[in-house]
């Protein structure tokens, strides 16, 4: 299932050791960029908030992507986030079902996206974590708790194969039961 | 008219779209509500937009997201293969890929033995159109 557009990345960086502190601390922080590039960027400006450090007095000690460990069983991600609205900051708490991580973090950019307008600068993801199904808190995650979960697909529409057998006009109306 | 094919832990589906096209997997786990995660012998365990699967009437019966060996087991149980390749749906598949997979030589043969059976038709139409007349 492929290309995701946010990828997790754990970054390590310190400040340059001066004659006042050769040995400065390491700091170690997982995040989500698109690349890695924009990885140690985002390091940098969290890192700005939090310690007297910055990128022209600093260092990258070790970026590495965070890959999924199995793909294959769907769970239930809680997502902490703190984002930027029109009016201030706010914190939000939301729940996604999906297979891996990073596709849950990519489902959060765009429902907030589509739901509050608010952006992938505007986003600081404060924890991520995969919630058992007992305490999951919102109804649409957990409607799909059931072990005999059970629905009909009520609006089907059959599409062509492929994009190449894709055609403006179609001779007629399509059956979209079923 | 209610609903007949659902999707549920168990339900045989066919892919109409995309790098699968044209294999039945079943639906071993529900994602939400336009994924589900789905399984198939000689594939990995991967999730599917529901928009990419066509629902058919078969259904096996597993638990939730089973190991493979178990879902193979069950596919073996529920006879899965020819209950689809009897039903017309797959009969239909199956005749499609004869004809995509016909070179010329199989085209001629067939155009003979269409021939064939018409003139065997049309003779006993005639014969019946005689008696009617008479």
């Amino acid at each position: 299932m492929g290309q995701f557009r946010f990828h997790q990345y754990q970054v390590v960086g310190r400040a340059l050791p001066t004659e006042k502190d050769d040995k400065p601390k390491a700091y170690r922080m997982k995040l989500w960029a698109t690349n890695e590039v924009r990885a140690k960027s985002k390091f940098w400006y969290f890192l700005r908030k939090l310690k007297k450090v910055k990128k022209s007095n600093g260092q990258i000690l070790a970026i590495n992507e965070i890959y999924e460990k199995k793909l294959t069983i769907t769970e239930n991600y809680g997502i902490w986030l703190r984002y930027q609205s029109r009016t201030g900051y706010h914190n939000m708490y939301k729940e996604f079902r999906d297979t891996t991580l990073n596709g849950a973090v990519e489902q959060m950019y765009t429902e907030m996206a589509s739901r509050h307008r608010v952006r992938f600068p505007c986003i600081q993801i404060i924890k991520t974590a995969t919630v058992p199904d007992e305490l999951c808190k919102r109804d649409n995650t957990k409607q799909f708790h059931s072990e005999n979960i059970k629905f009909p697909l009520i609006f089907k529409k059959v599409r062509p194969s492929s994009r190449k057998l894709k055609t403006t006009y179609k001779a007629s109306r399509p059956n979209i039961f079923k | 008219m209610p609903f007949k094919r659902f999707v549920e832990i168990g339900r045989v589906a066919l892919v109409n779209y995309g790098k699968d096209y044209g294999s039945l997997v079943v639906i071993v786990d529900v994602v939400d509500q336009n994924r589900a995660l789905v399984d198939g012998p000689g594939m990995v365990r991967h999730q599917v937009n529901f928009k990419r699967l066509s629902l058919t009437d078969i259904k096996i019966d597993i638990k939730r997201s089973p190991k493979k060996k178990f879902l193979i087991a069950a596919m073996e149980a529920g006879d899965v293969k020819n209950k689809w390749e009897k039903s017309s749906w797959g009969k239909k598949l199956i005749v499609q890929k004869r004809r995509a997979a016909m070179n010329d030589f199989d085209r001629f043969k067939v155009m003979l033995a269409r021939i064939k059976r018409s003139t065997v038709v049309n003779q006993e139409l005639a014969k019946l159109k005689k008696e009617a007349k008479a």
